[in-house]
């Protein structure tokens, strides 16, 4: 069958109109050609097939700043856009807008608290306190770490609209633990501490604290690096995941790896304090000098003795590592790859990677202002870097109860709040984003690993339990006791410009939830839903009204019938493919 | 959480592509299958083909009592047919279809079609939402139920479902939809029975292992791959597509592709059948009927907006069974219409008609007794705009009917399908325990004689015959609500005269009619 006659047979069969965006999803018609589909799939393993790509750079971008370059900005910085968040950001300007997402909050979150205590009795720590400087107990230690990784995922779910949580994400994953593998879960705390308390000041410091934090010391053996015996493990992935990456740039050798671990020998884990703290035992310092390579200039790193002689010494090789441009050249490409494009070319790498790591040595390493010049960037609203994220797992999940703006129990009532937020994390277990424990040191494949990237999210088994995520809060709602954790979907619908009108009410519903238009074809389909059998739009609009008036005499019918209808609109527009990309 | 827990999330929500059925994969059900019942199996292998007429179809216009034209034209001139174009049936004059269901009446000449008259429920409401409900679920209209009759009937049939299916001995999809929700129709107990395929363009991708054009930006490239996968992940998808590669259609009788998506969808669906796929029940949609304006072409009613449809109905159908047959699937397969309502009376001054009550469906098929079931409707000779046809069948009937004679269900299973009501089965199957003409001698077993005086103002006396057996006197007005139940009884064989109070009652049309077992007789009484 003829294909475009078939489209066209169904556009006719149904009266609605193809409903564009305001500003056109794609922006300059220059850079994309709608008509020409797809050569094939054949490029699974990225777009190589593609015949152009961008010369966009990182110069501040002048275009508009509609709605849909607004909304582009927030999918990519937010789990989710909820309408409230959208609409604290509108009518700002670009660099107004970007400001307010870096503007984060130098508060840290409230710390985890003891949710299990009516399952299993903690003696240090009364049912809804914290355990986080409590003393260790192996026998409520899964207790904890469940606590600490249910609210790992909640604090994610109740981010305040601003770019925190995504970087704090971000960093989990360049600075990988895994919460699984940490005795105390007090630590984990600790850890996920530092990334809020950094997230978006100064990477130089992050790392440093990263270093030497309890937690990273226990999991890639820091602890165990003495003199006697030097481990070399973390100063191995310290260059090679943390700051130097492994591309053909980063010439570090194997004896700069050897006298790395030298400089870090000594510190170590005081397992006595609670929580348990880094300590730096000069006795298994290795106070001799220490050289390294070419790569780094051949510095000498001076062997330091006393208490002091780990602070100086991990200062010196800071200062040395962060000298080298490779820094923050690998640095601001796993910015751009988890925030624009997991495709990085010639062009990409000059125009936009070069300049912004340049951007980045030049500020002392500052997250906000590499962050504000790639947010701020021609490079960032490039219609060419548009919807072509594919979500991760929380950006999907947190993102729907964000969207939807879920309902939680009170946050005193901690045992259920915990295990709403447990089934989120769960969730996100399923579809290969555990929170706390990524699957080693390296962080999430879909971050780093070529040519798949954020394709590896996404399989036979991991997309349908995406579309099972929202499908259920949809429609059962997770159940514990007496309390139902789902969506209310008028909560999203009211707060709509004109949902009585179905063509207004799928646009808008559209255009928020998706991060590029439907076809014609598409948004029919989606108005079969409210209006089946291409029925007059006045009866979704009587329907509406009647279930929003509770006095009119069909109130109760018409507003069960209009809740299904939405319900079905918001999962089918959620089951659609483009729902995945950000 | 629990896995029953996610697992239960897409079923609730019915399967819709792309999502899986089954999301966590059959491997993921560490329970064996469990064992079910395969002892009744005679009606393996027969499928029922819904067919949705979407919108409320105008059934004066579609099944016309051609010996009612002189209060038709008074009542909806303006859209009438004109009585010379009616195709009218060969054995049976005084009823006829819309000049475009030439594919109806062929069917009818080749003793293929049952039409049922005046198909509806007591209190009909014109609420395209809540009626749509109603009849997919099959409840009464005071009532919401929140499952479909197919989705009880295939709970029952399919025990279990959906945990550990697909199975050996039904591999495929236990209904399919296209449409973007999963109709409530196929609504089980706890789960959806049914597979919405979204849309005519998902179905025909599906089929041919082909996915939408995407732009030729990244977005594309990582929108197609998700699309592949997703097509990929419906465990379903592969049995679609082999049954699609493995069946044909033969017929030539369908339309060029891409212009009637009824015609499209049907011949996919007998595509599929061809193919050898299990699935026991389609159900297709055309939407289009609300034709409240424009419904008729001012002059020639036979074409416009209805006109269309009508002739894409016929012709779909016509060519389906025609390819049913020379695919030798003729004792396999049926097909029936439906639509939420009927349509007023008196057509209104836009050339079009609004929201009614009862109309016809039609059930077609080798398997079918070939006729007319029930009367003509009479139509009163003065019309108020909010008259409507009482109805003479209950839509439950047919459905019964259908799970009876078709798909051979016991008694208790059909009451069970049927929410626990019991609905008596109309001829409209061979299989069937009456056949049409015994059906139609009933007829004389009843009569309405007299009602007087006609138009009433205080009371009036209704005499009536009837032969021995249990007898049903009511009272509907204009509208088709039930007023008032005048007898409901044994009666022995005579004439009885009841009188009726009318002081109270609304000024208007009212229909009075008497029933015995399945034959019912009614007419016109008008309160002044």
């Amino acid at each position: 069958m003829d294909r475009k006659a078939f489209f066209e047979s169904i556009r006719k069969a149904s009266p609605s109109a193809n409903l564009n965006r305001e500003n056109g999803q794609f922006g300059p018609e220059t850079l994309i050609a709608p008509e020409e589909s797809n050569p094939g799939i054949q490029g699974l393993s990225g777009p190589k097939g593609l015949t152009r790509r961008t010369n966009t750079g990182t110069a501040a971008y002048k275009g508009t700043f509609g709605k849909d370059e607004l909304m582009h900005l927030l999918r990519r910085t937010l789990f989710g856009v909820k309408i409230s968040d959208y609409n604290v950001y509108k009518g700002k300007t670009l660099e107004q807008a970007v400001d307010a997402l870096l503007n984060v909050s130098t508060t840290l979150p409230n710390p985890p608290v003891n949710n299990y205590g009516n399952l299993v009795k903690d003696p240090n720590v009364p049912y809804g306190s914290t355990w986080v400087n409590a003393a260790l107990d192996p026998a409520v230690e899964p207790q904890r770490k469940g606590s600490v990784k249910s609210w790992f995922w909640g604090q994610m779910v109740t981010q305040s609209p601003d770019i925190q949580a995504k970087m704090v994400l971000f960093w989990h994953n360049h600075f990988a633990i895994q919460f699984l593998e940490i005795p105390d879960a007090r630590a984990c705390y600790v850890y996920t501490k530092v990334l809020y308390t950094h997230a978006l000041g100064n990477f130089k410091d992050l790392t440093r604290a990263v270093t030497i934090d309890p937690a990273m010391l226990f999991y890639l053996n820091g602890r165990l690096n003495t003199k006697r015996a030097p481990d070399e493990n973390y100063a191995r992935e310290l260059q090679e995941l943390f700051t130097l990456g492994k591309g053909p740039n980063s010439k570090f050798t194997e004896d700069d790896v050897k006298a790395m671990a030298r400089v870090l020998t000594g510190w170590s884990i005081n397992p006595l304090t609670n929580p348990f703290s880094t300590a730096f035992v000069s006795v298994n310092h290795d106070s001799s000098d220490k050289q390294f390579s070419s790569f780094y200039g051949n510095t000498l790193i001076k062997g330091q003795t006393g208490i002091n002689a780990g602070n100086t010494e991990l200062d010196d090789l800071l200062t040395m590592i962060f000298k080298v441009d490779e820094v923050a050249l690998f640095l601001c490409r796993k910015l751009y790859e988890y925030f624009v494009y997991y495709e990085i070319d010639d062009t990409v790498e000059a125009n936009v990677i070069v300049p912004l790591a340049k951007v980045f040595r030049d500020s002392g390493y500052s997250i906000k202002a590499v962050l504000k010049t790639l947010l701020m960037s021609e490079h960032f609203f490039d219609s060419w870097n548009r919807a072509c994220v594919i979500k991760d797992p929380l950006t999907q999940q947190v993102g729907f109860c964000r969207e939807m703006e879920l309902k939680f129990p009170a946050s005193t009532d901690y045992f259920l709040l915990y295990q709403m937020y447990q089934m989120g994390m769960n969730f996100g277990q399923l579809t290969q984003l555990n929170l706390g424990d990524p699957p080693n040191v390296a962080g999430w494949p879909a971050w780093y690993q070529k040519p798949l990237f954020h394709r590896s999210w996404i399989n036979s088994d991991t997309l349908p339990k995406r579309n099972q995520f929202t499908d259920y809060l949809l429609f059962i709602g997770h159940k514990v006791g007496s309390f139902t954790l789902m969506a209310d979907v008028w909560i999203f619908t009211k707060q709509l410009t004109s949902p009585g009108d179905a063509d207004d009410l799928i646009a808008e519903s559209v255009s928020h939830l998706l991060p590029m238009s439907i076809s014609a074809a598409q948004t029919a389909t989606l108005k079969e839903i409210l209006l089946p059998g291409g029925i007059p739009d006045y009866n979704w609009s009587d329907e509406y009204r009647a279930a929003t008036d509770a006095s009119d005499p069909n109130h109760t019918t018409a507003k069960s019938t209009a809740t299904v209808k939405i319900q079905y609109l918001i999962k089918s527009i959620m089951n659609l493919s483009e729902y995945q990309l950000s | 959480m629990k896995r029953r827990s996610f697992f239960k999330a897409s079923a609730a929500a019915g399967t819709v592509l792309p999502l899986t059925l089954n999301g966590m994969g059959v491997k993921a059900f560490e329970d064996s299958p469990l064992l079910r019942s395969l002892g009744r199996r005679s009606a393996d292998g027969k499928v029922l083909v819904i067919i949705n007429l979407s919108g409320g179809n105008d059934g004066l216009n579609t099944l016309i009592p051609i010996d009612q034209y002189s209060n038709l034209s008074k009542a909806r001139n303006n859209i009438l047919i004109q009585e010379d174009k009616v195709l009218p049936f060969w054995d049976r004059p005084a009823a006829g279809l819309h000049p475009k269901l030439s594919g109806l009446r062929d069917l009818y000449n080749n003793g293929m079609l049952s039409a049922i008259q005046a198909v509806g429920y007591p209190n009909p409401n014109y609420s395209h939402f809540r009626s749509a409900d109603i009849w997919m679920s099959g409840s009464d209209s005071n009532e919401s139920w929140t499952t479909g009759w197919m989705g009880r009937y295939l709970d029952g049939q399919y025990t279990g479902y959906p945990k550990g299916f697909p199975t050996a001995t039904m591999p495929d999809p236990l209904a399919i939809q296209i449409g973007q929700m999963v109709s409530l129709a196929f609504m089980g107990p706890e789960v959806n029975m049914g597979m919405a395929i979204t849309d005519p363009t998902t179905f025909y991708n599906l089929a041919n292992g082909t996915t939408d054009p995407t732009p030729n930006t990244p977005a594309g490239y990582e929108l197609a791959f998700l699309r592949l996968m997703a097509q990929q992940t419906n465990q379903y998808a592969t049995v679609i597509k082999n049954a699609a590669a493995k069946g044909t259609n033969k017929s030539t009788k369908y339309p060029t592709g891409g212009r009637q998506p009824l015609a499209d969808q049907l011949k996919i669906v007998a595509k599929l059948i061809s193919g050898g796929l299990k699935t026991p029940v389609y159900m297709v949609t055309i939407g289009g009927f609300d034709t409240h304006s424009e419904q008729v072409d001012s002059a020639d009613h036979s074409v416009g907006l209805h006109g269309t449809l009508m002739q894409q109905l016929g012709d779909a159908i016509a060519a389906f069974q025609d390819d049913i047959k020379l695919l030798g699937l003729e004792d396999r397969v049926v097909g029936m219409t439906f639509s939420e309502f009927g349509r007023r009376v008196m057509s209104n001054a836009s050339n079009g008609t609004d929201h009614g009550a009862a109309a016809p469906m039609f059930v077609f098929g080798k398997a079918v007794q070939n006729g007319v079931i029930g009367a003509n409707p009479t139509i009163p000779s003065t019309v108020t705009v909010n008259d409507n046809l009482p109805m003479q069948y209950d839509f439950r009937q047919v459905y019964a009917s259908v799970l009876t004679d078709w798909f051979e269900l016991p008694a208790a299973e059909v009451k069970a399908a049927m929410g626990g009501k019991d609905f008596n089965t109309l001829p409209i199957f061979k299989a069937n325990k009456a056949s049409l003409e015994d059906y139609i001698d009933l007829v004389s077993r009843i009569s309405l004689n007299q009602i007087y005086p006609n138009p009433a103002v205080e009371s009036t006396k209704i005499s009536y015959f009837t032969e021995s057996g249990h007898v049903k006197l009511s009272v509907f007005d204009a509208t088709g609500q039930l007023v008032k139940i005048l007898k409901d009884e044994w009666h022995g064989h005579g004439t009885y005269v009841v009188d009726m109070e009318v002081i109270g009652l609304r000024k208007g049309n009212y229909y009075v009619q008497l029933s015995q077992g399945e034959k019912r007789i009614t007419e016109v009484l008008l309160v002044q």
